[in-house]
C-alpha cells in the first residue's frame, strides 16, 4: 500500500465534502479533547486524546489524534485523517490515513467502524496497515454511568492487536496490550468537565514477555487528572 | 417587556381600520434587542415587537400585506391555516423566492374563512427568533356562540440562546440539553420500590431502552426557554380583564417553536368552540393540550370578584407560561403545581397501534402506573402523558366534532402512508426515512381525495402541518370529522386524515417543531393538474 496515494486520496475526499454537503446537508462540526497528567515511575507524563469532525449528517471529515509526552518530549504521537460515511442509524464507516510522529515516523492506511452499540457503548474499531505492510488493529469502547446529571463514570476498554511479532518495537502477535479504565468526570458544562481516571494497563503474550525483560513488569496502574472539553 | 406590549397594542390599533372590505397592512421584519428573564438577546421582530401586530381581518376581505425586509438575510411570512393561492403562501423555495434584504413583497389574498389563525416567518429559524403574530378573521355571520369580550393568548417559547447555536449543539451531542437522564440512584430507587417479582422488570426495562439506544427521558430536544403569554414572562404576568358576568372568549395560539403546552385555568371550565379556526361542537373541559401551531378558542365565564391563572405547562414540565384573568390589572391568583416531569414508556415505543381514539379521557386512571408501564398494552401511544388529576376532563382529538359537516365527504381515492422517522443520535428528522433535501415532492392529483396516514416511528410527538389544503381528521366522527391545518401524532401512534385536493400549485408539508422541519421532516406537495 502506497502511503502517498492514501494521503492524496484522503485529501481529495476532504476537499470534495463541501460539494457533497450542499444538497440538504448543511455543514456542522464537533471537537472532543481530553488531556491529562499522571505520575509514572517518578516521572510526570502528559497525554492527550482528541477527535472531531466537520461535515453533514452523511459525509464527514473525521480527525483523531493522541499522544503522550514526558519531560517535554513526545514519546508517542499520532494523527488520523478519515473520510467518515454514515452507513446505518448508529454507525459510520471510516477510511483514511494515520501518521505516527513518534516514536518513529510511520504512515498507515486506516479502515474502521465507529458508532454507538446497543446499551449505549461508544465503539471505535479500526485496522491499520503500515507502509511496510504490518497489520494491526485497535478496539475501543466506553460506556456511561450517571451518578448525577453531571457526575458521570465512564468505564472504558482499549485493546491493541498485531498480526505479527515485531521485536524491534517489543510487540508480539495477537492481543498485545489492553487498557481498562474508569474515568469519573464532573460536567460543569458540556464544554468543561474535569476528571480523574484510574487506568490499568496490561500486556499479553510475547508483548508481555518483552515488557517484563525491559521493565520487570507487564502491567501498570496509572492515576490521571485531566480535563475534557467539547465544542 | 411592558414597553413591548405597549408597542404591540399601538401597532394593533393602527391596523384596525374598518372601511371597505379591502385593506392594506404594512409589516416590517427587523432585528430587535430583547431582554427576557434578565438576558438580552438579538431577536427578529415584526413592526418592532414579538409577537408582531395582530392582523384582524374580515371574512370576504381582499387583503393586501406589504412585507418589508430590513434584515441583512432573506425573510418571509407564512399565513398559517389560511387558504390562498400557492404563490401567496410565503414558503421560500416552494411558494416564492423569499424576501431579499431591503425588498418589499406584497401578499394579496381574499380571506374566505373566519376564525383564529396566526402568521410566522418561514425562513431559517426566524420563527424561534420572534417572527410570529396572531390573525383573527371575523366571520361574515356571527359565530354560533355568545361572548362579550375576547383575548388572544399567544403562547411562545423564547430561547435564552441562539437557535442556530442550539441546533449546532444538538448535532454535536443529541442529549446536549438533557439534564434529566436516569442515574444509578434512579435505578436503585426503582429497584427498592419494586415488589419481588417486579424487580426483574425494572432491570428488563432499563436493558430494553439500552438495546434500542433510546432514552425515556428524551422528552424535548432543547431546554433553556422562557415561556411567554403574549410576549410576557410568568413574572410579568400578562393581564386579561373582564367585567362581572361576562363570557370571555380566549383565542389560544401555540406559536412556540419547540414546545407543547397543557393549558388550564384552575376554577374555570373551558368550553372549546373552535379548533384550528374551525367551529366545533362545544365541549367543556378542565384542560387541553395544545400542539405546536394549533389554535383552540374557548369560552369561560369567570365569577365576579375572582382572579384566575391561565396556566400553560410546558410538556416536559421545565416551566410554564402564565397570565391572569381578573377584573383589575395586575391581580394574581394561585399558580398550580407543575407536576412531575413525564417519561416515555416502553409501550409508547412498541409497535404503534393506538390512535387518539385510545386516548383515555383524561380522567384516566393509573396514568402514574403507565409511566412505568412496559407491557405494550392498549394504552400505547400516550406514554409521555403526564399524570393528571382525578376527575379532570382533558380534551382529546376524540372530542372534536365539526359543528357543520363539510361538503366533500367522499371516501378517499387512495392512501399515502407517511412514516415519521428520524435519527435522534445524529439529530436529523425525516419522512419515510428520507430527509427533505434527498426527497422528491409528494404528488397529489387535483380533485382527488387522499387519505394521509401518519405512522410515528419516533419517540417524539410531531405536529404535522399541511399548507394550502385542509386535513379532515379521521377520528371516528364520520361526516362530522373536524378539519385541521395541524395534526399532532404521538410516539408510536398511527393517525389518518383525509384531504380534498382542491388547490393547485406547490405546498409545504412539515413537522411544525422548528428544528425537526429544519433538519428534514419536511416535504413539498405538488398538486398535479387543475387550472393554474
Amino acid at each position: 500500500m502506497k502511503p502517498n496515494f492514501l494521503i492524496v486520496g484522503a485529501l481529495a475526499m476532504a476537499t470534495a465534502l463541501p460539494a457533497l454537503a450542499t444538497e440538504g446537508d448543511p455543514v456542522y462540526n464537533y471537537t472532543l479533547i481530553e488531556a491529562d497528567i499522571a505520575e509514572i515511575d517518578d516521572e510526570t507524563v502528559g497525554a492527550f486524546d482528541a477527535q472531531g469532525w466537520v461535515g453533514g449528517d452523511y459525509n464527514r471529515f473525521w480527525w483523531k489524534t493522541e499522544g503522550e509526552f514526558a519531560d517535554g518530549d513526545f514519546e508517542d504521537a499520532e494523527v488520523q485523517a478519515l473520510y467518515s460515511r454514515y452507513i446505518s442509524k448508529f454507525w459510520d464507516a471510516q477510511i483514511g490515513v494515520r501518521y505516527d510522529l513518534e516514536p518513529k515516523g510511520e504512515t498507515y492506511g486506516v479502515i474502521g467502524l465507529q458508532g454507538l452499540a446497543p446499551y449505549f457503548f461508544e465503539v471505535d474499531a479500526a485496522a491499520f496497515v503500515s507502509s511496510s505492510g504490518d497489520v494491526s488493529a485497535r478496539f475501543e469502547a466506553t460506556g456511561e454511568l450517571l451518578f448525577t446529571q453531571r457526575l458521570i463514570l465512564e468505564p472504558g476498554i482499549a485493546l491493541d492487536f498485531y498480526a505479527e511479532d515485531d521485536p524491534s518495537r517489543q510487540i508480539g502477535s495477537g492481543l498485545a496490550t489492553a487498557e481498562y479504565s474508569a474515568q469519573l468526570r464532573y460536567e460543569f458544562t458540556r464544554e468543561f468537565a474535569p476528571y480523574v481516571e484510574l487506568a490499568y494497563e496490561e500486556a499479553y503474550g510475547d508483548t508481555a514477555d518483552f515488557q517484563r525483560l525491559e521493565t520487570g513488569s507487564a502491567d501498570d496502574t496509572v492515576f490521571k487528572v485531566g480535563l475534557r472539553t467539547m465544542f | 417587556m411592558r414597553s413591548k406590549l405597549a408597542g404591540l397594542l399601538i401597532a394593533t390599533s393602527s391596523l384596525i381600520a374598518p372601511a371597505a372590505l379591502a385593506d392594506v397592512y404594512n409589516l416590517e421584519i427587523d432585528q430587535f434587542e430583547r431582554t427576557v428573564d434578565g438576558k438580552t438577546l438579538t431577536g427578529v421582530s415584526i413592526n418592532g415587537t414579538s409577537p408582531g401586530p395582530l392582523l384582524r381581518l374580515r371574512e370576504g376581505e381582499d387583503v393586501t400585506i406589504n412585507v418589508t425586509n430590513t434584515l441583512d438575510v432573506d425573510t418571509s411570512l407564512h399565513w398559517h391555516g389560511i387558504i390562498l393561492d400557492a404563490g401567496m403562501d410565503g414558503v421560500p423555495g416552494i411558494s416564492f423566492d423569499g424576501i431579499a434584504p431591503g425588498e418589499t413583497y406584497t401578499y394579496n389574498f381574499t380571506a374566505n374563512q373566519s376564525g383564529t389563525y396566526w402568521y410566522h416567518g418561514h425562513s431559517a429559524l426566524q420563527e424561534q427568533e420572534g417572527v410570529f403574530a396572531p390573525i383573527i378573521i371575523e366571520p361574515a355571520q356571527p359565530d354560533p356562540f355568545e361572548y362579550d369580550r375576547e383575548h388572544v393568548i399567544i403562547l411562545a417559547d423564547w430561547l435564552n440562546d441562539s437557535p442556530y447555536k442550539a441546533l449546532a449543539n444538538l448535532k454535536k451531542r443529541s442529549n446536549y440539553y438533557n439534564y434529566n437522564r436516569r442515574t444509578v440512584f434512579d435505578l436503585w430507587r426503582d429497584w427498592t420500590n419494586a415488589d419481588g417479582g417486579e424487580k426483574t422488570d425494572v432491570i428488563q426495562e432499563r436493558l430494553a431502552w439500552g438495546r434500542m439506544r433510546m432514552d425515556p427521558t428524551d422528552i424535548v430536544d432543547i431546554t433553556g426557554y422562557s415561556f411567554l403569554v403574549n410576549g410576557e414572562t410568568p413574572e410579568d404576568n400578562w393581564s386579561g380583564l373582564f367585567e362581572p358576568g361576562e363570557k370571555v372568549r380566549l383565542r389560544f395560539i401555540n406559536a412556540a417553536a419547540m414546545t407543547y403546552f397543557d393549558v388550564k385555568i384552575p376554577g374555570l371550565k373551558m368550553t372549546v368552540v373552535q379548533a384550528d379556526g374551525q367551529n366545533i361542537e362545544p365541549v367543556s373541559v378542565d384542560e387541553f393540550p395544545i400542539a405546536i401551531a394549533e389554535t383552540f378558542d374557548v369560552i369561560v365565564e369567570p365569577e365576579a370578584g375572582q382572579s384566575y391563572t391561565i396556566f400553560a405547562a410546558a410538556k416536559d414540565r421545565s416551566g410554564y407560561a402564565r397570565g391572569t384573568l381578573s377584573e383589575t390589572p395586575g391581580a394574581e391568583a394561585a399558580i398550580p403545581e407543575l407536576g412531575p416531569r413525564p417519561e416515555l414508556t416502553m409501550a409508547a415505543m412498541g409497535e404503534g397501534h393506538a390512535s387518539h381514539g385510545a386516548m383515555a379521557d383524561g380522567e384516566a386512571t393509573g396514568m402514574d402506573e403507565m409511566t412505568m408501564d412496559m407491557s405494550g398494552d392498549a394504552h400505547s401511544g400516550h406514554g409521555e402523558m403526564p399524570a393528571m388529576e382525578q376527575g379532570q376532563k382533558v380534551l382529546t382529538y376524540d372530542d372534536l366534532r365539526a359543528l357543520t359537516p363539510y361538503t366533500d365527504r367522499r371516501a378517499p381515492d387512495r392512501e399515502v402512508e407517511l412514516r415519521l422517522t428520524g435519527n435522534m443520535e445524529r439529530y436529523f428528522w425525516s419522512i419515510n426515512d428520507v430527509k427533505f433535501g434527498d426527497a422528491g415532492p409528494l404528488e397529489f392529483n387535483y380533485g382527488e381525495r387522499v387519505r394521509i396516514t401518519f405512522k410515528n416511528e419516533t419517540m417524539m410527538e410531531h405536529p404535522m402541518h399541511l399548507h394550502g389544503l385542509w386535513m379532515d381528521l379521521v377520528n371516528g366522527e364520520g361526516d362530522m370529522a373536524p378539519r385541521k391545518h395541524t395534526i399532532t401524532i404521538r410516539p408510536g401512534e398511527t393517525i389518518s386524515a383525509d384531504v380534498t385536493v382542491d388547490a393547485t400549485g406547490s405546498w409545504a408539508f412539515h413537522c411544525h417543531i422548528l428544528q425537526h422541519a429544519a433538519t428534514g421532516m419536511f416535504r413539498q406537495v405538488d398538486v398535479i393538474g387543475g387550472a393554474q
